[in-house]
Parts: structure tokens; sequence; C-alpha cells
């Protein structure tokens, strides 16, 4: 191997595995049990659970659809919508949560008519938790079903017509269980950045034990006060991911059953 | 979706002049490059073949009429409903009383083989117990009731085949569609199937439309035949008025024969060639003269005796065909095939470039206009 090539390549590697060896080093590993049932972790692991599931079930529930139409129904615009898709991918999601502040804000766009109308505060709640987490999670899922959508033989979908089966029982019928390894995946997908969504809570929803810290939070604030328990949470996180990985390992295009 | 989504009849649609049941069509699908405009008519319990080479427009028609790719043009009429008006009616692919039989059959991966066939009539508004009741009849039907609880990826070609025909069939369909449903089989697969498929198309009530390239499969599976080249029809007809009069090469292929075009002067045509072809058939005016490849005899020489068409040719292609071999001419009348025997080719010592006599008995000539 020439070595121009060999030695980069390695120190990329060791560039990207040799943090998560300190923290596997630093752990504490001896005070690890009594640390991960503290209740102030417990706690942000169960909201970082519950938000995150939450969040994935929004994005589910809304960007299956938003799939389905960008991959089989033409309409103008389709393009500029699949971009602006694409554009919570690449915003930084501290500016996510600045625009979702300025949206759903006591004094935002719509946030002031949900204050004044229905005394509802969106704000610095678990409920911003989750928009915030979804916001940031959604083009994960709309793109990973997109493709399994267009991946699909759309044949199969003129087959259910020829049966008497309109859009919606087709939809149903069909095409939903043949994507849906590809929205399993999507969903995991989702589900893992929206638990480790940082920027965009911090900003929209705050930073409450019990309410808006979820782990990302707690293990910024931890680091400041107790450092071994940010090391802790860091690990949870860590072994999440990596489950992930193992789970999707050969999921990323799936054939139905 | 109920029952009564269906397309009955609405006398507010139906052309009183259509015929109350069957398929009535004119069928116009503009393309860049491509028209198909054709006319169309399957009287119920019919089956009709639509025969053509690739790229002939029969995909086109069939997805025409199951309202997948919307018309541009003309009107089809079925069981007294008129389907597509020119753009003015549609009446969507759900909601047509059309059966489809695709080519690789498409049957959905995550169904069992009776939940597929069942898939239709639960969409059209049967309960659960009673669509599957359905479904599990037909499956008996085609001889696969003991494979019900199946998925299609662990069915044989034969077996994926006889359920798509079971899915399609299960609604009744006043027009059932066949997209080339034997193309996908072995050769062994496919005699069986093909016999098979002729029983139950022979006892469909409904009007049956198969589109094939294959002139076999039409012959066995069709009452009639409807023959499309380059987004036209070029003849209809019966398998044996067809294979008799063939009135273009595609057709003449098909049933192995060599066909030429000409003026008939009698018991002469004259081809465009100069070659004048003495007929048995007393033909007049623009005329085809249709012979047999077995007709053609080949001669080292000139060969002597009247009552004989013979010319000089090139032999441009040698080749096995059956147990007899089969000789690609070019002189004479035009392009021509000659069957031979292998001890006849063996005598002649052909070489393709050769110069030889070709012959052919006026006896041995159909002669028929063309107008």
């Amino acid at each position: 191997m020439p070595a121009p090539l060999a030695v980069p390549a390695a120190l990329a590697l060791a560039f990207l595995v040799l943090p998560l060896v300190g923290l596997l080093v630093r752990a504490p590993w001896d005070t690890v049990p009594q640390r991960l049932v503290a209740p102030e972790v417990l706690a942000a692991l169960r909201l970082s659970l519950v938000a995150a599931t939450l969040a994935t079930v929004v994005c589910l529930v809304l960007g299956v659809p938003l799939a389905w139409l960008l991959a089989r129904v033409e309409f103008p615009g389709r393009r500029v919508v699949r971009a602006l898709i694409t554009v919570p991918l690449v915003l930084p999601p501290v500016v996510g949560g600045l625009a979702l502040l300025l949206l759903l804000g006591r004094r935002g766009l719509i946030g002031q008519w949900l204050y004044t109308w229905f005394d509802i505060t969106i704000p610095f709640t678990t409920t911003a938790v989750v928009i915030a987490e979804a916001f940031v999670a959604m083009p994960f899922l709309v793109i990973a079903v997109e493709g399994a959508l267009r991946g699909i033989d759309n044949r199969y979908e003129e087959a259910a017509a020829t049966l008497g089966a309109n859009r919606w029982t087709t939809f149903r019928r069909v095409t939903l269980p043949l994507v849906a390894p590809g929205i399993a995946a999507g969903a995991v997908l989702c589900w893992a950045r929206a638990l480790g969504e940082f920027g965009a809570t911090i900003t929209f929803a705050g930073n409450f034990p019990g309410r808006t810290q979820t782990m990302p939070l707690s293990v910024y604030l931890l680091l400041e006060t107790d450092p071994p328990a940010a090391i802790v949470l860091s690990l949870v996180l860590l072994a999440v991911s990596v489950g992930i990985l193992v789970a999707l390992r050969d999921k990323w295009i799936g054939s139905p059953a | 979706m109920s029952p009564a989504n269906r397309a009955h009849p609405d006398p507010r649609t139906a052309d009183p002049a259509a015929p109350d049941l069957g398929l009535r069509a004119h069928l116009v699908v503009e393309r860049p490059a491509f028209r198909l405009d054709i006319a169309l008519t399957v009287a119920p319990g019919e089956v009709v073949a639509l025969l053509g080479p690739n790229g002939a427009g029969k995909t086109t028609a069939l997805r025409a009429l199951a309202g997948l790719t919307p018309p541009t043009g003309g009107r089809i009429d079925l069981a007294g409903t008129c389907l597509d008006d020119a753009g003015r009616t549609f009446v969507p692919p759900e909601r047509r009383d059309v059966g489809v039989v695709f080519q690789d059959y498409l049957l959905f991966p995550h169904l069992t083989a009776l939940e597929n066939v069942a898939f239709g009539p639960r969409c059209r508004g049967a309960s659960r117990t009673h669509a599957r009741a359905i479904a599990s009849d037909w499956l008996a039907r085609v001889g696969l009731a003991d494979l019900a609880g199946r998925r299609p990826r662990h069915l044989s070609g034969g077996q994926a085949q006889r359920v798509a025909l079971a899915r399609a069939l299960a609604l009744r369909p006043a027009l059932l569609l066949l997209d080339e449903p034997l193309a996908a089989l072995d050769a062994r697969t496919r005699l069986e199937t093909r016999a098979e498929l002729h029983r139950h198309l022979a006892d469909h009530p409904g009007a049956t439309l198969v589109v094939t390239h294959d002139p076999l499969d039409a012959f066995v599976l069709a009452d009639r035949l409807v023959i499309l080249e380059h987004g036209r029809v070029v003849q209809e007809g019966d398998a044996a008025a067809v294979t008799a009069r063939p009135r273009t090469d595609y057709v003449a292929r098909l049933v192995g024969l060599n066909l030429y075009r000409g003026r008939g002067g009698g018991h002469t045509v004259t081809l465009p060639t100069g070659m004048v072809l003495t007929t048995a058939d007393t033909v007049h005016g623009d005329a085809f003269v249709a012979f047999p490849p077995t007709a053609v005899a080949l001669h080292p020489d000139p060969p002597q005796g009247s009552p004989r068409n013979t010319w000089s040719a090139t032999v441009t292609g040698i080749a096995r065909h059956g147990d007899h071999v089969r000789v690609q001419l070019v002189g004479g009348p035009g392009e021509a095939s000659a069957d031979i025997t292998p001890t006849a080719a063996a005598t002649l010592r052909l070489a393709p470039g050769q110069t030889i006599w070709a012959a052919v008995k006026a006896t041995e000539t159909r002669a028929y206009p063309a107008g």
C-alpha cells in the first residue's frame, strides 16, 4: 500500500475512533451502575426516550404521506419542495430552534394566536422538545421513505387499481407493506437523530430538568458540575448509536417478507 | 368501495349504437414518434388475440383499455358503459369492470396466494369471509387449493401464472386482458399452461383480449386474431384465414410463407422487381402471391419444364430448421426462403454468395387480392 494513502487513512481512522476510546477509558466504570439510576439521569433518560419516540411518531404520521406525495404525484414545484425538505438537514440546529421560536413563540407568527385564543404556550415545554426534534429529524425519514417508494415497482399499485382498489386502499394494502422495511429504516434513523438533538432543543425548549432537559443537554450541563456523570450519559448515547448501527446493518434496503 | 362503484350501464353515457355487452373500442394513443390508432371489438365469451411484433403498440392498447394509460382520443365502450370518450369521460381503472393478468403477474409479494385472489373481491365490497371463500373457490378451479397459504416467491412460474389468472377472474370482469400470459414461462411449463389457460378462457363468459407476440399462443388461445403493426391493425380474422392469406411480411413470417405483392393479370402477377409469377389462382389488380418455403426447389442449372416459376438467386443464408435446411435467397421476386432436405443441400454444396436456380410450381402458389 502506498504511504501517501496509508498514512492519512490510518490517521483518519484514529481520528474517528480514538475519541470514543477516550470516552471508554475515562468512564468511571466502578460507579456506572449507581450513576445510571440517579434520579436526574433517569429523568433525562426517560424524557429523551419519550420525546424522541413521540417525535418519530410525528415524523411518521406527517412524513410518510409527504414522501408518498414526492414519489408518486407529479405537481409543479416538486423539486422546490424536495429542496426545502432538505434544508433542516444542513441548517445549524440552533438556527432551526430560533426559527421555531419565531414561529411558535408567544409572540411568534402562529404562537401569538395560540396564546391569545387558546392560552397555549409552546416554547420551554416538553411539546417544544418534541417539535424541535421532529423538525430536525423529519428530513431523514422523508428522504429514506421516498427512496424506498421509488425503489418499489409502481406497477404493483397499477395491479391493485385494476382489482378495484382506490388510491387510499392501494396505499394501505399494497404500497405501505412493500415499503415497510424502508419506513422502518427511516424511522430508526429519525429516532436516532431526535435522540441526539441539542441545538434546536436548547434554543426552542430551554433546559429545564425533567421537562425539557434531554440527555444531550444533560451531558453538556453535567460537564460543568459533574464530569463523570456526563461521561456515563455519553456512554448510554454511544451504546444506543452502536445498537442502531447493528440493527440497520443490512436493512438499508430490505425486501418485503 | 361497494359493488355499486363498479361500472354499470349509465343511460346518459351509453352509446345507443353500442352493443349491450362486450367491448367496442377505438383506441388512439399519441406519443412522440408513435401513434396507436386501432378499432377493436370483442363479443362476450369471445377470445381475441392482439398479435404483433415488439413495439407495435400491443401493451399500450392493453393499458389504455385498463385505464392505466389514458388514451388521447377515440372511445371505449364496455358492456354498454362508456369507459373513455376522448377526455370527456374517463372511468379510472379501479372502477372499470376489467381484469388484467400482467406479463410478470405482479402478485403482491407480501400476501399469500389466497389473499392475492381475495384482494379484488375485498376491494369491491365483499366481506373478509366472503372474499376468502371466493378466492378459495378460484384457487380450486385453477388447481391450486393446496397452495393457498403460500407467498408468491414460493410459487413456481406456472403456479404464479394460475394465481394471477384466478385473481383477475375472481371479479368476473366483463373484459379480461392478458399481457403475454405465457412469455415468462419455460418451454415445458408453457405447453401445459397454454392448454389449461385455453380451457379457462373458453369458460370465461366475458370478453377476453390476449396480447402476445407468439403466433402459437394466439392460434391456440384465440377465436380471432387482430394483427397489429406500427400502431395499426394490418389484418384480422380467424387462424385459418390469417394463415391462408397473410397480408404483410410480418404475418407471412409468422405463418411461415413467402409473400409478394404485385399486379395481377389473370394467371400472372407482375412484381415490382419485374418478375412475373405464374399462379394457379386468377387475380386482377393489386394482389398478393404466397407460397411456402417447402414449395421452392433449388437446382444447380436452369430447370427445364414449363409450369414453373424459375429465377436465378443468390444464397444469403443457410440454417438448420427442424429436420430440413432453410436457405435464404435473394433475386427474382425478392427475398425468399426455401426449405430443402439435408441430402439436397449436400448435393448442391450450398454456400453463401453462391448463385443457384430456384423454382416454384404455379399450383403451389396462392394469389389473392390485396385491396
